[in-house]
């Protein structure tokens, strides 16, 4: 892509930023992926370093971490990259009509667009005797370098005045080193923003034990002393002595600049949904800046707004920021405390609180709910499901569905998945979290507070932990926010399909319906993608959506398939291939299984397995060997499993009426109906279906995508089963009277899902998002809407319903299967 | 890449750029060594070992987009003109020239064999014609 603004170095246009912190350098950051020479840029810092990671203070003032440790652009970072860095030096204002900056020694600098990310600063109130030597906030290195010489000394004393989150990590970093620490909370329970008062309550208890103590309800006087602090007086005439007293009540804003500069502000300076201020040169990002009304006291945020800052500054000008959610966590080690949205529910009768409290296990949840949508949470003890809360927050979905099991945790809305109970602040550094890639707890945190990285998939990129199977992801996401201190990520309510580009999978689709896209070029082009060619997440997700939406005309992309499905076989890790014929409903007779063991012994294959899915797989085949092994499984009549797909897999079937002494209905027969039906067509991700001849469910249909069991009466319907990494038992959905109507059901269920979900979302989690009852809706309510649906489906089977390998062997494609060359 | 260096090099003719479908590869053997040769973004083409540096993952198989390819096994995205792993992962598979002609018809150059079997000229082998 060619931007407009002209990159010689002399004439490339001035960008400044005032504020050397954590959110103007990583809009920098942002700025430089986008468009890395588009600006000559200069940066105003008034601390004497390079930028660092403010949230490491905490640790680095408990002693975990160095001021090496937390820097995240260090000045050969700039040096690097041909920025100027103004260290300490001060901003004093912004003369607009010359368009240039001034600093506090009356230097000017011309510039063309100015960013600024001045932060904010701690709250000292009013109170007689603050200004005082040992009385300081605590937001700066400078600060937490005071404090610790403060604590150096025996029997050494600190007050730290504000009991919220600041205050408790100040308070927890000094006891760290020996200090006797009393904070002072002028409401009635500590971190009262974040938690209620039960929380409030079980957290001061553990402080308490921990040697911190707390006071609540708690008003300070006057700080006493000589120039040099020596006690605190409260209102109630205690005297507590003090070598220190920290004042975390708070922050404001920093817009002194800006005001100085007639900018407009309110509390913070007023920006749009661009983060453009009032003056169309100036953008401003970070604590600093008021958007719709709010300003952010969280990191996550922040970088969102850098994200969109950088798109503008680079002249894309597609991203906008519609304002965030936050969530926080207290950075104590070893007390776990999650806080996201509201706290309590308010008077009026539409909003409701859920409880669960078990005070022996010191374990406390309350979400609080408004029309069946989870407003807010406040976790004590076990904060794993904080991240899912969050999540079903941002995206509004409706829990009526799960409600009876909400508060146990996404583990109970069904899972035995691996792990998912164990306290992840308790967890020794060894404790695998990650068990496809063996990475440890250490390993996470090391790996965050290494590479200074900020974001799940950072995460995942460096460490590997939760990038396989996925089920981990909620405890990779719990540390991350126990070291970072909040949900970590720019936690967009929308999320983009890859980074080629900002439009979700939803908006994705919406646009191939609605501007009529039919091949990925198209979308490429009419979408605004980032890359040339999109990249292996997006496009095996667009010729999916591409030929969902055109069954009939789409040409196919076999460059976006991934290997399997390009082959028709799964790859294995020596680069063999399995293969895996089709063998309907599991039911085999001794020819077929001849011809089986023939094609086996002929190609010398080196492993015959009975699979899972109750067919037989051949392992170890060479690619070279796969079309003539194809067109002798179909010479003996059959065709692809499909082992390999985001399709339809197997369909189970137990023996049922014919032969069982409990069968109810023709199991066996129904299922092979059903996966004649059904095979062949391609889906959002894999797909299976069970059918049980009675309620004994020998065919494990209650966790598959799809589930018949059936009863004497007829046959009950279940879907969004998942057997895999995190089991989930299907949900009911209804009970019919005859097959026709079970292959109805079945093939409108299909189509919904193949026209609704993400691609690579599976029904369990499809279902979780959009709730059993908008199926209902759907099916049930909605009988002709159904019909159509299966119309769709069954026309989509018409196109998709050959065998591929039938295909590829009539194809010769010589050039997938054949080496180019063989030189010597 | 100049004649000169054909003193370390034996370059092959392996075929036109039309045998390999765009965003796609294919495997030329040489002395038991897979090599993939790639057709990425814009029809340039580049050949490295068919070996990923994570667990020798058949790079050839992977979904080439722009001038990389992600390993089909694992996901690693490998850098096709380079051969190194795209950051934050660390390795590096080796790479070899290749050039394409008038014609379109692509050479690879390879090591040359060990002294007492190269051939004694520049011997272009033109295997494509063989075929
Ligand atoms: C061959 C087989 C194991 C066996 O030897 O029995 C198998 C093998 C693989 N499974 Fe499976 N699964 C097999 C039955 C199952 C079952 C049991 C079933 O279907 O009744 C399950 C649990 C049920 C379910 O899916 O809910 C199962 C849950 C998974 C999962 C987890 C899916 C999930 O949503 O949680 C994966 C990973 C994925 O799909 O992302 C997976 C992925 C895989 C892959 C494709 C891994 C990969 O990406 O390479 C394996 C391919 C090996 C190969 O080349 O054959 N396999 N896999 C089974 C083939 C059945 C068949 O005839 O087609
Ligand atoms: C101890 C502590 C713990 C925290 N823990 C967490 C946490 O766990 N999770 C979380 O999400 N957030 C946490 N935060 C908050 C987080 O650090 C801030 O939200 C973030 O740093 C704000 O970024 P910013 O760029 O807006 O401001 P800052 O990072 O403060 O950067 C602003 C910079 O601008 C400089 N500046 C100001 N005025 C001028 C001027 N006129 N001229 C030149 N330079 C100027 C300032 O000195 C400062 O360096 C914590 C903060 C502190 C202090
Ligand atoms: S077959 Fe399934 S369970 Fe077994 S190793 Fe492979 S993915 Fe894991
Ligand atoms: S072998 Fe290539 S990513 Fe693992």
């Amino acid at each position: 892509m060619t931007r407009s603004v002209p990159s010689t170095p002399e004439t490339k246009p001035r960008l400044v930023l005032i504020g050397n912190g954590m959110a103007g350098m990583r809009t920098l950051e942002e700025l430089l992926k986008l468009a890395p020479d588009m600006y000559e840029i200069t940066v105003f810092g008034d601390e004497p370093y390079g930028n660092y990671n403010r949230i490491m203070l905490s640790p680095m003032l408990s002693g975990e971490q160095t001021l090496p440790e937390i820097m995240l652009n260090d000045e050969d970072w700039y040096a690097e990259r041909d920025i100027t860095l103004r260290k300490g030096e001060r901003v004093e204002r912004i003369d607009r009509l010359r368009r240039e900056v001034l600093t506090q020694d009356g230097d000017r600098l011309p510039y063309d667009r100015v960013l600024i990310a001045t932060g904010s600063r701690p709250f000292i109130p009013p109170i007689p005797g603050a200004d005082q030597d040992g009385v300081l906030g605590f937001r700066t290195v400078a600060d937490v370098e005071t404090m610790v010489e403060a604590s150096d000394g025996d029997d050494r004393r600190a007050v730290v005045i504000g009991g919220g989150l600041l205050g408790l990590e100040a308070a927890a970093g000094l006891a760290a080193h020996g200090m006797h620490v009393t904070v002072l909370h002028r409401n009635g329970h500590i971190m009262d923003q974040q938690l209620d008062t039960a929380a409030g309550r079980m957290l001061e208890r553990t402080l308490c034990e921990r040697g911190i103590d707390v006071r609540v309800n708690a008003n300070t006087r006057r700080i006493e002393g000589d120039g040099r602090v020596t006690g605190v007086e409260l209102d109630d005439g205690e005297r507590l002595p003090a070598d220190l007293v920290v004042m975390a009540t708070g922050i404001r804003p920093n817009i002194d600049v800006a005001e100085a500069s007639k900018l407009y502000c309110e509390r913070g300076i007023v920006v749009d949904d661009t983060l453009l201020t009032y003056d169309p040169k100036i953008y401003a990002v970070g604590e600093c800046a008021q958007h719709r009304g709010d300003t952010y006291g969280l990191v996550a945020p922040l970088f969102e707004q850098a994200k969109v800052c950088a798109n503008h500054l680079a002249h894309y000008g597609i991203a906008k920021y519609g304002g965030s959610m936050v969530s926080t966590k207290l950075k104590v080690t070893g007390v776990d405390v999650y806080s996201a949205g509201k706290i309590a529910a308010g008077d009026d009768e539409t909003e409701e609180e859920m409880v669960f409290a078990d005070a022996a296990r010191g374990v406390y949840k309350k979400l609080v709910l408004r029309d069946d949508r989870v407003e807010g949470a406040v976790l004590y003890g076990d904060t794993l499901d904080g991240s899912w809360y969050f999540q079903l927050m941002r995206e509004g979905t409706n829990i009526s569905d799960m409600r009876e099991h909400l508060l146990f945790g996404q583990a109970h809305v069904g899972d035995s998945g691996h792990g998912a109970t164990a306290r992840i602040a308790s967890l020794p550094d060894d404790a695998e979290i990650c068990g496809c890639n063996g990475v440890c707890k250490g390993d996470i945190v090391r790996a965050i507070n290494e590479n200074k990285i900020f974001t799940l998939d950072e995460v995942r990129a460096h460490t590997k932990a939760s990038a396989s199977c996925g089920s981990c992801t909620g405890m990779v996401e719990d540390l991350m926010a126990s070291t970072l201190g909040g949900d970590y990520s720019a936690a967009p309510s929308k999320k983009p399909v890859c980074e080629c580009t900002d439009h979700s999978h939803d908006e994705v689709r919406e646009a191939i319906y609605r501007q009529e896209l039919h091949d990925i070029p198209a979308v490429f082009a009419a979408l605004d993608w980032r890359t040339d060619n999109g990249c292996a997440k997006c496009r095996p997700a667009l010729n999916y959506y591409l030929l969902c939406a055109w069954p009939d005309t789409y040409q196919d992309d076999p460059q976006s398939r991934f290997i399997n499905e390009r082959v028709h076989a799964n790859i294995q890790k020596d680069g063999t291939y399995s293969v895996i014929p089709r063998i309907w409903g599991g039911v085999t007779t001794p020819n077929q299984l001849k011809s089986i063991a023939e094609v086996a012994e002929r190609f010398e294959v080196p492993t015959v397995k009975i699979t899972g899915g109750q067919r037989i797989d051949l392992l170890g085949v060479q690619k070279e060997q796969l079309p003539a092994m194809w067109k002798d499984l179909n010479d003996a009549g059959f065709v692809s499993g499909h082992a390999y797909g985001k399709s339809l897999r197997t369909v189970k079937t137990c023996v049922g009426r014919e032969w069982c002494r409990f069968g109810t209905q023709d199991s066996t027969g129904l299922g092979i109906q059903l996966e004649k039906i059904t095979w062949g067509s391609w889906m959002p991700h894999k797909f299976k279906i069970a059918v049980s001849g009675c309620p004994r469910n020998c065919a494990e249909a209650t966790i598959k995508d799809f589930g018949v069991v059936c009863v004497d009466s007829g046959y009950e319907l279940h879907v969004g089963g998942n057997g895999g990494m995190k089991v989930r038992p299907t949900e009911f959905l209804c009970k019919v009277d005859t097959e026709a109507e079970v292959i109805d059901f079945t093939t409108a269920f299909i189509q919904l899902y193949r026209e609704e979900a993400r691609y690579l979302e599976r029904t369990a989690p499809w279902i979780e998002r959009v709730g059993l009852s908008y199926v209902k809706r759907r099916l049930l309510e909605d009988p002709s809407g159904r019909e159509t649906l299966s119309e769709r489906f069954a026309n989509s089977q018409r196109f998709a319903q050959r065998d591929p390998w039938a295909d590829q062997v009539a194809a010769e494609d010589d050039h997938e299967y054949e080496p180019m060359m063989v030189l010597s | 890449m100049s004649q000169s260096n054909a003193n370390d090099l034996t370059w092959y003719r392996i075929g036109p750029v039309s045998d390999i479908p765009p965003l796609g590869s294919r495997v030329v053997q040489h002395q038991g060594v897979r090599i993939a040769i790639f057709r990425a973004h814009g029809d340039a083409i580049f050949a490295v070992r068919d070996q990923c540096p994570h667990k020798e993952g058949p790079l050839s198989q992977g979904i080439v987009h722009g001038q990389r390819v992600t390993c089909p096994l694992h996901g690693w995205v490998i850098e096709l003109a380079s051969g190194e792993a795209v950051k934050p992962d660390v390795g590096c598979t080796p790479r070899y020239p290749t050039r394409v002609d008038d014609e379109g018809v692509i050479s690879l150059g390879v090591p040359a064999l060990p002294p007492e079997l190269t051939p004694a000229d520049d011997v272009v082998h033109d295997l494509a014609d063989d075929a």
